[in-house]
């Protein structure tokens, strides 16, 4: 057994003995494994399926359904471009076609140097100054497709060829 | 303890630099050793919009507006250590709103207790647990007249009588924060700027029906909320306002968070609850309503925040105080998230009746730029869109049913000339389709038909057949559809074609978007007497659709044309027109 795996067990036991006797764990706990991993690792599922005595069609049944769990690990950066109303209308889907050309990379997925993860987001809350791009924790507002190139070289230099 | 709180929100137009100068004022508290004593806290909203950086002194009822970076130490020097006021930053009118709802955001620290109680807070529920039977509280919401805010407008004191009228011993209460709105944040606002309101009126929720437990089910896409609300909670528990035997009562009452994971139908209620349950977040059928049948089989009350928030108030004003605002079936405020082409985005809290023409002029300060109002749209995905001939209605439910939206969660979006009808509806209809569950097959398939025939419209295949098509699926979807995500994810569609029907026709049978936002439908030319002959445009073109010479000029073929747009915007001379 490697280290890795001995630590997964024991965050997932720890986990588990948490949120024992609360119903409807399954949901809180995946949110928690997330926080930790970036995402959900397969043989996380594996495990949360034993330390729970559920399916793990069951827990994939759930992961699947929520749009807000991943399945495989986040770039380093996380670009969420909104897609809400006000966003929409002021130019969002510009915006969007101008990282994907220029990332070489479609929504939901990482590109292939890992730099960058591409998410779209229904309103972030800053209607006011759609359209709205967030990378990480920063928040840039009025973002015209001119300035999409400037802002992402802010990021470190993507390889375009991965 | 005698600690000053600064409350901070940059309200430019163009950018929001809210946490550099929030940087700024640590800094400058620092270099003046104030550090400990005054604690700076950014809100997300502080009703001012367009004055540049607000800052808010909750001690000194001071406000100051268009604040620069360098302004900062100077404001820290002065006001902050020695008390005195500048006047030149001072704010004066008051704006024409009336806030029941965010009565504290940005007046109160949120993340601390005894700044809600110095606001009356948690003296509604001391009331009510002291004084009040359980029925005496929805009695007195009864009078109110408060109806539900998060869409449907159903009555709160019915939804509580049903849930109390249930004989079980185990009942549940719900916070809904799950704000599924894609253009609008109301909630996160209130629960970001003032979760205790929220809390209090839970827990007196609690009270009334007879539940011993709620939960809070929040976005998890709002982390700051949830933060906030947790520590809230823990506040609350602290002293004594949840827990066992509130306020010396033999009331006891428990609190947990559950979180929402990027399901939109996840804020029906059924669903939401089969969420909070653990499992994928379908729709049921109701009957059995949950206040039959709701969280793990007992009768349960789900209500919105801003609903929640609007209790406390009402106890301690009494229910004819609050009814004798709004208009006859609607009473009290609304909040709405005013964004789109209006000059003034923000959360505004107005009594019911107010006109959407004052709210957008008035209140909004007017359109953005000088292209005119064309639509205002309410109630998001499941709601329509309003032209501006009927911009004088007084807002609430019925008025807007009538017009064929709905009040909906408080999304009001302004829409102008640039803006077309067909792509807004294909917009919002795209959105239900994304977020359909798939449990049932009118919303599964008729929302994807539907969905097809819009593209088709705006990709100038569209046959006039078409509209009546889109009127019998629509039909199909609000009859046959499980949940009132399905029931109502045409709204968009026919209101747009009720109002709008010559621009669906424009694009049917003309091949023609006045917008200029369906690419298909879009023709480039090149103007003759602006062009310079520069070429720039005929190098710049993907597919060599532009030929000519500098003798007889360039002509784009829109045979060969893939409408990429790329000519208009390297021509330096404005000499592509689109059309
Ligand atoms: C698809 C769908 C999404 C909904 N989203 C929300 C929501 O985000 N927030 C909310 O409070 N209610 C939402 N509702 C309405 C709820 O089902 C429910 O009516 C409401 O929470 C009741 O609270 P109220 O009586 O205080 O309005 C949604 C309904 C549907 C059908
Ligand atoms: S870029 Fe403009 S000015 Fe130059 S040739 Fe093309 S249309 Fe004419
Ligand atoms: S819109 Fe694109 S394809 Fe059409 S003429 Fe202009 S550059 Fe060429
Ligand atoms: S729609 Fe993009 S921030 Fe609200």
């Amino acid at each position: 057994m490697t280290e890795n795996t001995k630590n997964m067990q024991e965050e997932i036991a720890n986990l588990v003995e948490k949120w024992k006797g609360k119903e409807g764990n399954l949901i809180m706990i995946l949110h928690e494994l997330q926080n930790y991993y970036g995402y959900i690792p397969r043989p996380a599922a594996l495990e949360l399926s034993r330390a729970l005595e559920t399916p793990l069609a069951r827990i994939y049944e759930v992961i699947t359904f929520y749009n807000f769990f991943k399945l495989s690990p986040p770039g380093k950066h996380t670009i969420a471009l909104c897609m809400g109303t006000a966003c929409y209308l002021k130019g969002a889907p510009v915006l969007l076609n101008e990282i994907k050309n220029l990332l070489n990379v479609e929504e939901g997925q990482t590109t292939k140097d890992g730099l960058f993860q591409l998410d779209v987001v229904r309103c972030l809350g800053c209607c006011g100054l759609a359209p709205v791009i967030k990378i990480d924790e920063k928040v840039y507002g009025k973002v015209q497709k001119s300035q999409v190139m400037g802002i992402l070289s802010e990021y470190g230099n993507h390889n375009q060829e991965g | 303890m005698d600690e000053k709180v600064i409350f901070l929100k940059d309200t430019s137009a163009d950018a929001d630099r809210t946490r550099d100068f929030y940087a700024s004022f640590l800094n400058a508290l620092r270099e003046c050793g104030l550090e400990d004593k005054v604690q700076v806290v950014r809100v997300a909203d502080i009703g001012i919009y367009n004055r540049g950086l607000v800052v808010k002194f909750a001690d000194k009822d001071i406000v100051y507006v268009n604040v620069e970076e360098k302004d900062i130490k100077n404001i820290v020097a002065q006001t902050v250590k020695e008390g005195k006021v500048i006047e030149k930053f001072l704010f004066k009118d008051e704006p024409k709103q009336l806030r029941i709802v965010l009565r504290n955001c940005g007046e109160i620290n949120p993340e601390n207790i005894d700044e809600y109680i110095a606001k009356d807070g948690y003296r509604a529920l001391c009331k009510v647990v002291s004084d009040y039977k359980p029925e005496d509280v929805i009695e007195e919401l009864k009078k109110s007249g408060l109806r539900g805010r998060g869409g449907a407008g159903f009555p709160t004191w019915m939804k509580w009588k049903f849930t109390r009228q249930t004989p079980e011993t185990q009942k549940y209460v719900i916070c809904n924060a799950d704000e599924g709105d894609p253009g609008a944040y109301m909630d996160r606002g209130v629960l970001e700027g003032d979760p205790h309101s929220v809390i209090e009126g839970l827990i007196i929720a609690g009270y009334a029906i007879g539940a011993s437990k709620g939960y809070f089910y929040v976005r998890a896409e709002y982390p700051l909320a949830v933060e906030r609300v947790e520590k809230a909670l823990k506040q609350a528990y602290d002293y004594g306002f949840l827990g066992k035997n509130i306020f010396d009562s033999d009331f006891s009452f428990d609190i947990d968070i559950r979180l929402g994971a990027g399901a939109f139908v996840c804020g029906e209620e059924t669903a939401l609850i089969a969420s909070i349950e653990g499992k994928r977040g379908t729709p049921r059928p109701r009957p059995p309503y949950p206040s039959v049948k709701g969280l793990w089989d007992k009768p349960t009350s789900i209500n919105n925040v801003e609903t929640l928030a609007n209790i406390a108030p009402i106890i301690l004003k009494g229910g004819q105080w609050y009814a004798s605002i709004g208009t006859e079936k609607s009473k009290g405020t609304k909040v709405f998230a005013l964004t789109g082409k209006v000059k003034n985005s923000g959360l505004v809290e107005v009594p019911m009746g107010i006109t959407l023409r004052e709210i957008v002029f008035d209140i909004g300060g007017g359109m953005l730029s000088d292209k005119g109002i064309k639509a205002i749209q309410t109630g998001g995905p499941s709601g329509g869109v309003i032209p501006k001939e009927y911009l004088d209605t007084p807002v609430d439910y019925e008025n807007l049913q009538k017009l064929g939206s709905i009040m909906g969660s408080g999304g009001m979006i302004v829409m102008d000339e640039d803006d077309c009808m067909v792509d807004i509806a294909k917009f919002y209809l795209g959105f239900c389709v994304d977020e359909s569950c798939g449990k049932c097959v009118p919303c599964r398939i008729g929302g994807y038909q539907m969905l097809s025939i819009l593209n088709k419209i705006t990709e100038s295949q569209g046959q006039i057949e078409d509209l009546d098509k889109l009127k019998r699926i629509a039909l199909a979807m609000q009859k046959a559809s499980l949940c009132a995500l399905g029931q109502t994810a045409a709204n968009p569609v026919i209101s747009t074609i009720k109002y709008f029907e010559e621009e669906y026709r424009d694009h049917i049978v003309n091949k023609k978007c006045r917008s200029h936002k369906c690419k298909h439908l879009v023709n480039y030319n090149v103007i003759q007497d602006r062009c310079k002959r520069c070429k720039v445009c005929v190098i710049n073109c993907p597919v060599n659709a532009i030929s000519g010479d500098k003798e007889k000029g360039f002509f784009v073929d829109p045979k060969v044309c893939v409408r990429c747009g790329k000519c208009f915007e390297v021509c330096k001379f404005n000499a592509i027109a689109k059309e």
